[in-house]
Parts: C-alpha cells; structure tokens; sequence
C-alpha cells in the first residue's frame, strides 16, 4: 500500500510510533528550526510544527513545515481555527500539500485571550470536528466545503485531531472523540498524560468500543523541566491535570530537571503497556534537547 | 426573565472627554438602559450632576420612550427644540441603536454615545445579566436543548466543549459556565444525549447579514 506519510507507514504497520513537537520562533530566522531539526533527527517519525501556540505570534507552521521538509524531516503541520475562516483554511491545506505537507492535525485552538495579543478578534467559523469532516470531504470525495469540486490535485492528507482525556464533562469525553472519528481523524495526539489513572479510564472505553481500531492514539508527554514550570501547568494551564503526587515529587526534589525526567521516563512505561495506545506524542517545551536522551532510554531508537 | 440590550456606562472619564466643555444636552431611554442602570431618569439625572459639578452647563435632558423608536423621538425631541438648539454636545445613554436613531434626528450637534452596548442578553436578576444571543440570522438551539453555544461559548463551538471545560466552568473564566457541560448535563438528565451524536455542520454566516427588514 501507498502511505500519505511515514507516520501513517509507521502506525500501520503497528510499530509503536513517536513524534516530537517543534516549536517555531517569534522571528523569520529559519535557523532556530534547522537547529532543532538537526538535533533531533531520526528520534521520531514525524515532527509538529505548531500553530501560534497559546495565541502567540510565531513563524506560521506552513512556513516551519516547509523549513523541516527541506531538512528532511517529515511535518505533522498544526491548524488551528482562531485565526483562518473557512476560506483560508482550506486554501491553506491545499499550499501545505503542494509544497509536500502530508500529515495535518487541527484543532480549534487556544481562545485569544490566553496570548500576547488579547485584543485580535477570535475567527472561530468552524470548530475542530467541522474542520476536519471538511478536509476528509476534500480528500476523500474531491469538494470543497462548498460543494465544488476541486479540480488540480486532491489533496491526500493524513489527518490529525487533538483530543484532551482529563477535561469535563468526563462523561462525553470519548463521544466526542467518537465524533472527531467520524468527522474523519485518522490519528489523535492527547492531551500531556500525567494522570495516568484517568488516562487508563478513558483508554479502557477507547478500547472496549473499538474506537482503537478506528484511530491511532498517540498519548502526550511533556517532560516537567523545573518547579515554576510544573506550578503552571498545575495550576494555570487550562485542561492539563498534574496529580498532587507527581507535584509533589518536584517540588521535594533537590533536582527538579532529572526527577522531571524521571517522571517522563516512568509514564512512558506505563502508556506504553496500555491497550490501545498507538504512540507516543513528545512535547518538550523549551527543553526540545532532551528529545534524544528520553527516545532512547524509553527504547523507542532507532525509529523504524 | 427579560431579554434585552445589555450595556455599560463608559468611565467617566471617557464620557468628560467625550463633552468637553459642554453644554450638552443628555438623552435617556426607558426601556434597556434603564433596566441596565445605564441611561434611566436616575442616570441621566446624576450625570447631570456629575457635569454641574465640573462647571459643565447642562442645557436639558429627556428620556426617549425608547431611544430606538424613530418617529416617537422625532415627535418627543420637537418639544426639546431650545434646550438642544443650546447645547454643543448630545450625549446618549442608551444602546448603539438608540445613539443613531438620536443622530438622525439632530443633524446639526455632535452626538456621542455614553455608552457601551455589550450583548443581548438576559437579566437574571437586578443587576446581573448574562449574554444569550448574537443576532446570527438563524436560530439553531432547537440543536442544543434550547441552549446556545454561538453566543455562550468564547469560541462558538457547535461541537463542543474544547478540551479546556473544568468543573464546569469555561477556560478563559471561572466566572462563567461552560455553555456545553450545561448543554450536556441538560440532555443527559432528559435522557436526550443521543442528539449529540451528529455533527453540527458549519454555520451559514450568509443568514446574518440582513441589513434592514420590512413587514
């Protein structure tokens, strides 16, 4: 079979798949992102290039995806849908296939609010489910939301969705990751796992509907660098769920940085043994170089 | 409960700088903004005073009933005639309607609002309101129970709740409820949760662009 991607090659081929997040810079420099592509090349299958994250302004992730494509890494490029109408959201699809751009993900995106500019109006025309029923219905049966059809090149995506296990309402929590399926994801990256209990919860009904069978889920791991920083994710960062006993563990420790580590080392081994759980996705915020270390001591190199 | 024009008075300030030196000549309304404590007999009397006491003159005042009803202000102003012809600056304390029904009507004065029109919205008890609609053009909460996720939710979501809804509250404030754990609670208790299942397609935004409407 023809792959979209070597993500879809690796998660169909039911290797356990890891990918990595890359953060863009607050400037055109294209050298940060070769730097970072440099680093951590061969350490996953496929790289995120984040969509003005937290709602501020970075190099676009068309741009940094391009960036990874020229250094020979494969991008997972995010789209949010703060900041695009339909319109440009679609036509942004097709410039990112055009250029190489295999595997997309969308997501709705942080509100506005939450960023260094407070006072830009919030686009929001569609959500992530609408988002992506639309460009499955582009791939798929060749129409633009529209209707029409399009008529140079479909544009053969593999395509991400988001899906956060610890937010409420719990209850509707694997619904609406139903929906997202059915809308058209082909793979999920959740939500930073440190609540591995709720975590199980979720994946157990995953798994007993055969919603695993439907979608790859790749669990989120953010490695805890510092005690400010798990301070705000604990306690300020909307929709993540650190439990006291991981907070616990960083703030008594005279290392945070290595027991952070540790930590990360430890929920990998354990989401790893989970039914159902296709990969792993590493967010690594601002500590990208730890990447190599935590692929290798989890056993995951090389990559297949 | 009422639903209405929600507004807020402007800082004062804001409004001093708006009047400059005066005179001016204030314009209530006795529907919305008096519900809001806005621009109500009561409001414009104190703003008057408010004026006095910096030295402004205050040539008159009047509350239209209400501010956005066209050929009522036209008949209520003409009685005004004097105390407007007297004043350099028309300040109104109603909603963004009832500021351009007033400017159409005084051509030669300058018209200023004192106001900020903010949502339409529910009066859930004297003095709190809540937004409940954005004027979309085509009412879709016969999807959610009655409930409307356009207006409600920071990032109109029809399929939500994004993954930043906790304990029921929405992610950009405790002070307010996630729109969609209250849509979820409503058709889970009625037994309704099935409803939830389609996805909502995509808004038709051309609904809402209708610049006028006749009978």
């Amino acid at each position: 079979m023809a792959y979209k991607s070597n993500l879809q090659r690796v998660l169909s081929e039911k290797k356990f798949a890891v990918t990595a997040e890359i953060g863009p810079p607050k400037g055109s420099d294209p050298g940060k992102i070769r730097k970072k592509a440099e680093l951590l090349k061969g350490y996953a299958d496929a790289f995120n290039i984040t969509d003005n994250q937290t709602a501020v302004v970075r190099l676009s992730s068309m741009g940094g995806s391009f960036i990874l494509l020229n250094s020979g890494l494969e991008p997972i490029m995010q789209m949010s849908c703060r900041d695009r109408n339909r319109i440009a959201l679609q036509s942004d699809v097709l410039g990112a296939v055009s250029v190489g751009v295999r595997n997309i993900l969308f997501m709705t995106g942080d509100h506005q609010s939450f960023g260094n500019h407070p006072g830009a109006k919030g686009v929001y025309d569609l959500d992530s489910i609408q988002l992506i029923k639309i460009v499955k219905d582009m791939r798929d049966l060749g129409v633009f939301q529209s209707g029409d059809k399009i008529l140079a090149g479909i544009p053969d995506v593999f395509i991400g969705g988001t899906a956060n296990p610890f937010a409420d309402p719990l209850d509707f929590r694997v619904d609406r990751l139903e929906k997202k399926i059915i809308a058209g994801a082909d793979f999920i990256q959740t939500q930073s796992v440190y609540n591995l209990d709720k975590f199980k919860m979720w994946m157990d009904e995953v798994y007993s509907r055969g919603l695993d069978k439907k979608v790859f889920i790749l669990a989120g791991v953010t490695p805890l660098k510092s005690v400010k920083m798990v301070e705000r994710m604990k306690f300020h960062v909307p929709g993540v769920d650190i439990p006291d006993e991981i907070y616990k563990r960083m703030i008594n420790t005279p290392d945070p940085k290595s027991e952070g580590y540790n930590v990360s080392l430890e929920l990998i081994d354990e989401i790893k043994k989970i039914k159902g759980v296709s990969g792993i996705h590493i967010t690594a915020l601002f500590w990208e170089d730890i990447i190599p270390k935590l692929v290798r001591e989890s056993g995951f190199y090389p990559r297949p | 409960m009422k639903s209405m024009i929600i507004t807020k008075q402007k800082e004062i300030k804001n409004i001093l700088d708006l009047v400059g030196e005066g005179p001016v000549f204030i314009v209530g309304c006795s529907e919305c903004a008096t519900l809001c404590n806005t621009g109500g007999e009561k409001e414009v009397k104190e703003m008057k005073k408010i004026f006095e006491d910096k030295k402004i003159d205050v040539s008159g005042f009047v509350i239209l009933d209400p501010a956005c009803h066209f050929l009522n202000d036209k008949r209520i102003l003409k009685n005004y005639r004097n105390e407007i012809g007297n004043a350099k600056i028309v300040l109104v304390l109603a909603c963004g309607n009832g500021v351009q029904t007033v400017a159409e009507l005084i051509q030669d004065i300058d018209v200023v609002s004192g106001t900020d029109a903010l949502f339409l919205g529910e009066i859930k008890r004297l003095g709190d309101f809540e937004r409940r609609c954005n004027l979309c053009g085509e009412c879709i909460v016969d999807l959610f129970d009655g409930l409307c996720p356009l207006s409600r939710c920071p990032k109109s979501m029809l399929n939500g709740p994004c993954g930043g809804s906790i304990n029921g509250k929405c992610e950009i404030s405790e002070d307010f409820d996630c729109v969609w754990d209250l849509i979820f609670k409503r058709l889970k208790d009625g037994n309704n949760l099935h409803r939830l299942k389609d996805i909502v397609e995509p808004k038709d935004w051309s609904k809402s662009v209708e610049m006028g409407r006749r009978i």
